[in-house]
Order: structure tokens, then sequence, then C-alpha cells
């Protein structure tokens, strides 16, 4: 006969247990915060601005008159702005980020190039707006255009893209850049065939995240005078322009209450165009990485 | 020579009757400070199964990734000596490494296919090289057939050549990768630890592979089984700490070994 024994909790297991529980309730409390608040936030906006919501709204330009004013100015401004923002700080972002991550061996220059791109990434988006405005706007004179503003967002989201891509491309198992080797690719063919197609749904998830960011960016857009009065829709990269979060800007801080209602309109519209982008950014995502995977 | 040295005096010495297109000559390796490979000299011969074993850390992975200069993409790595391939040092700065590696396939330790398809995977290097550039389609199928076929596998996914490798067992997605560096048409198959992964079905399939590929290809396995390398190799060099212990055929490698080291570790005394 072997000996009982006890499978009742000791006093020390109650109190690790206890502690378990008293964690978990921490942690669901948190999430449940974060929750709550967003979900406020999005009802007074729904309760303000919904009944302003109609296709007339969207495709109205601004008026005097809060009934009838809209965002279709805003909206192909915003559109405009980031097509270019992407064609430029895209390119651009993956190329530095493949430089670093696939061609420079590790050394000062790395070291120095690294610290620099990750304080870039903090670096207040109004410098970026100063910087637009004398750079971009004054001294290649491109005035206040679409492509200064795309030009100023690109160095803006420049960052997080190299940052995003780097980390993509670091996901990349060495085994395949060395089988890629062994078969006697060059280093370009082998981030071009083999570290590129494994990477892609890493960047693309990057390119989002930069999308987001800019697509909510107001204060460098004031600071290089993107107009806040465009009754027009942009037809190139060289015209003025306005951006949704400028038009909502302009409409929340007027006194009327109609205005505030068109304001809460406008970010649901900005919403709506977030979640869309964002959408068919997890769909191209998810169909790189479905074909990686058996 | 060394080799011719060791021949004369050392009764039947590693065969070499085929003769060499590929050795190494007076080859240290070191990273940084540290030698890995310490002035060895052999020759590989030619459609012969030569296998390279000794404990871990002996240098004996390295040695291998100098004949392809797969160590180039190590910062540190250094190498000094010769290694020859039809004459030719191919660490001449005249001389791409791409160049050597395309005509030395190389197999490694663990399976590494491409997240392609299993088509892709083998038309890979052809289409690196733009082998069949300006040719039907038809001729790459092939060529990715015949080269399946010799590594194998291609009666277990002739129907599904447009599946993700990754849906292959270990085992044969090590003989595809088998079929991948063989679809280059090398001379040299460089296999480093190409079963430590792999169950012992599969070590067994791969290892009779080894053995009909033999007369197709040189063949240099590194290995840290030592029946697999009396079972498949026809020379074996034992390397301890960097240096070249003994290199000799594998039959009198392993029931007579000349020194007292080589004697020690397949006896299985340490390492």
């Amino acid at each position: 006969m072997s000996r009982p024994i006890d499978l009742t909790p000791s006093p020390a297991l109650v109190v690790r247990r206890r502690r378990d529980r008293l964690f978990h309730a921490f942690a669901f409390a948190g999430a449940l915060l974060c929750l709550v608040v967003l979900a406020l936030l999005l009802f007074d906006i729904v309760s303000t601005g919904a009944a302003r919501l109609s296709w007339e709204f969207i495709n109205s330009f601004p008026s005097r008159f809060a009934d009838r004013a809209g965002v279709r100015a805003a909206l192909w401004g915003s559109a405009w702005l980031m097509i270019v923002t992407m064609a430029i700080a895209g390119p651009i972002g993956v190329a530095a980020a493949i430089y670093l991550e696939e061609f420079t061996r590790r050394g000062r220059l790395a070291a120095i190039l690294e610290i620099n791109i990750s304080n870039l990434a903090g670096v207040p988006s109004i410098i970026y707006g100063i910087l637009g405005l004398a750079f971009f706007v004054r001294w290649l004179a491109l005035g206040r255009s679409i492509l200064a503003g795309a030009l100023t967002m690109a160095l803006l989201v420049l960052p997080v893209v190299i940052i995003a891509t780097r980390e993509a491309l670091r996901a990349v198992p060495g085994s395949l850049r060395a089988a890629s080797f062994a078969l006697g690719a060059s280093p370009l063919q082998t981030v071009l065939r083999v570290v590129l197609p494994s990477a892609m749904p890493g960047i693309v998830t990057g390119l989002i995240l930069a999308l987001s960011r800019a697509i909510g960016e107001t204060a460098p857009l004031i600071m290089i005078g993107a107009l806040t009065y465009v009754a027009f829709v942009p037809q190139g990269p060289m015209d003025s322009f306005t951006a949704l979060p400028i038009q909502i800007f302009d409409w929340a801080s007027r006194p009327q209450a109609a205005f505030q209602q068109n304001a809460a309109a406008g970010i649901l519209v900005l919403l709506a165009l977030l979640l869309v982008m964002n959408s068919i950014g997890i769909l191209i995502r998810q169909r790189a990485s479905r074909k990686l995977q058996p | 020579m060394k080799i011719e040295a060791l021949r004369t005096s050392q009764g039947a010495g590693p065969d070499l009757a085929t003769g060499s297109t590929l050795e190494v000559r007076g080859c240290s390796i070191r990273y940084g400070d540290k030698p890995a490979v310490n002035d060895v000299t052999l020759a590989f011969a030619l459609h012969r199964v030569t296998a390279l074993i000794g404990p871990s850390g002996c240098g004996k992975s390295t040695l291998l990734r100098a004949l392809n200069r797969m160590n180039d993409h190590i910062q540190s790595c250094r190498l000094e000596g010769q290694v020859l391939y039809h004459g030719q040092d191919i660490y001449d700065p005249a001389i791409d490494a791409a160049e050597v590696r395309k005509r030395m396939g190389m197999v490694f330790q663990k399976p590494n296919p491409f997240p392609k398809s299993i088509f892709d995977n083998v038309a890979f290097g052809p289409r690196l090289n733009g082998t069949f550039r300006g040719q039907a389609r038809q001729a790459l199928a092939d060529h990715v057939e015949k080269c399946l076929r010799a590594a194998g596998l291609w009666e277990e996914v002739k129907d599904r050549l447009r599946d993700s490798a990754l849906s292959l067992s270990g085992g044969q997605q090590q003989r595809l990768c088998i079929a991948r560096a063989i679809a280059n048409d090398p001379e040299v198959l460089l296999m480093d630890e190409p079963c430590s992964a792999l169950d012992p079905i599969s070590t067994a399939r791969i290892e009779e592979l080894i053995l009909d590929m033999r007369e197709n290809y040189t063949i240099v396995i590194v290995t840290h089984n030592m029946e697999q390398a009396a079972r498949v190799s026809d020379n074996t060099g034992f390397l301890l700490s960097g240096d070249l212990v003994e290199f000799n055929n594998t039959a009198d490698l392993f029931s007579r070994p000349r020194s007292k080291k080589t004697e020690d570790y397949i006896t299985g005394r340490f390492g």
C-alpha cells in the first residue's frame, strides 16, 4: 500500500492562486478600459455626426453654410496625399532598410545610421512641418502643393517604414539566404527572389502603419499651409489641397454647433477611410503570406 | 605533395584513382583570432564520396564551406592557403564566388527549401543563371523532372509540383534541396551533415541517394555520424581541433587507423 497523499492545495499554493486571479483581473481591467474609452469616443462622434453623414456631405465642397458644406475636396486631397506619400516613402524606405539589413557590414556607419533613424521616428511632427515649409515649399519652390505635402509626410513616415521593413527582413531565416547564395545568386538576386517575397507580409504591415499615421497628421500640413477652403478637386500633384484632418480641425474650431456636427461627420469619414485602407493592407498581407504557407 | 607522401609511406592511402579536380592546399581558416582549420591539405577524388568526420567544433563544416566560398559571408572569417578547383585558386581576386558556387551544389544541415512551390525550388538555380532562357517552357519542366527523379522525389511529388515546398516532410524537403542543388548541373556536391535533422528512414534514403549520385558527382560530406561515413564514403578525413589528423580510404581508416587519436575517436573513446 502506498502512503496516501494530500492533493488539496497547500497554503502557499492557495496564495499563489489568489495572486494569479488578481493579476488576471488587473490585466482584464486594463484591456476593458481601452475598449470602453474607444467605445465612448466612437459613441460621442457617431451620435453627433451620424445625422450629417450623407452622400451629399461626402460630395460637397466646403461652404460657409454648415448644412451645405462637405468633405469632397478634403477627401480627394487626403487620397492624393496618401498615394503620393506612399509612392515616395515606400520605395525609399524599403530600399534604405534593404541597404541597412542586407548590404552593409556591421560597423560604425551602420550604427550611426541606425541611431539617427530611431531618433527621427521620435521627432515631433511639427518639426517636419517646419522643414517642409522651409525646404520643399520655399527653397524648392513647390508651393503649397500636394507634392510638397507628400514629401513632408514621406519624411515623417520614413522612419516607420524603415524600422518595420528591417524587422521584416531580419525575420527571414539566414538559411534561405545561404541556400540562394549557394546556388550562385548575387546579393541582389537573393534580395529580390528570396528575401523580399518572404518579408513582404511584414513590409506591407509596416506600410499600413505608416499610412495610418500619415492620414491622421495635421500639424505638418498646417505648417506647410494646406488650405482650409478649397473648392475644387486636385487634378495633379502640383495643385494646392486640403486634407481631412485639416478640414475637421477647421470645423471643430468654429463656435456654431452645426459645424461641430460637420467635424464629427468628417471624423467618421476619416475613420472609414482608415478602415478601408487597413483592410486593403491586411488583404494584401494575407495574400502574400498565403503564398508562403504550405 | 603531402598526399603523395601519405600514399607511399602508408599502404593503400586514399583512393584517388579517378583523379581530382578539387583540392585544398595548406589551408588555414580563422574567425577573428580564433583558428578553425590549421594548414589542411587534401584532395577530393572525382566521382568518389569523401567524408569529413570529427567532433563538434573540429572545423569540418568550416572547411566544407571554404570549398564554395560560403565563408565569404562571415565577416571575421579569414583564409590562407589555396583551394584549387580545376587547378585554379577559387580565392583568386579575379574569380567570382557565384561562378564557383554554380558549379558546386550545397546541401545544408537543416532542410532549407524556399517558401515557394516545389517546382520553383528546383527551377531556382536554372532561372537564376538563365540556363533555359529563350527555350520552350517544357525544357525547364523536363529538367526539373530529371532533377527530382535523380533525387528520388519525383514519384512522391509529380502530382503536386505547384504545392508549397513547406508541405513536404523533413526527409522530402532535404531530397528537394538535393534536387535543387543538382539543378545547376554542378560537378561537385557539398553536403553539410545532410541527415542530422532527419529520422532513420529518411536518412537511409539520403544515403542510398548519395551512393547513386556518386558516379556523376564529386561528393564531399561532413558528418558527425561515423557509421554514416563508413557506409557512404570512399575516403575519409578525420579532423580534430582544426588539424587533419588522418586522411585515408574509408575502409582502412576505420579498420586500421594510423593515428592513436583517430582510433580513440572511432572507437568512441571521446567526441
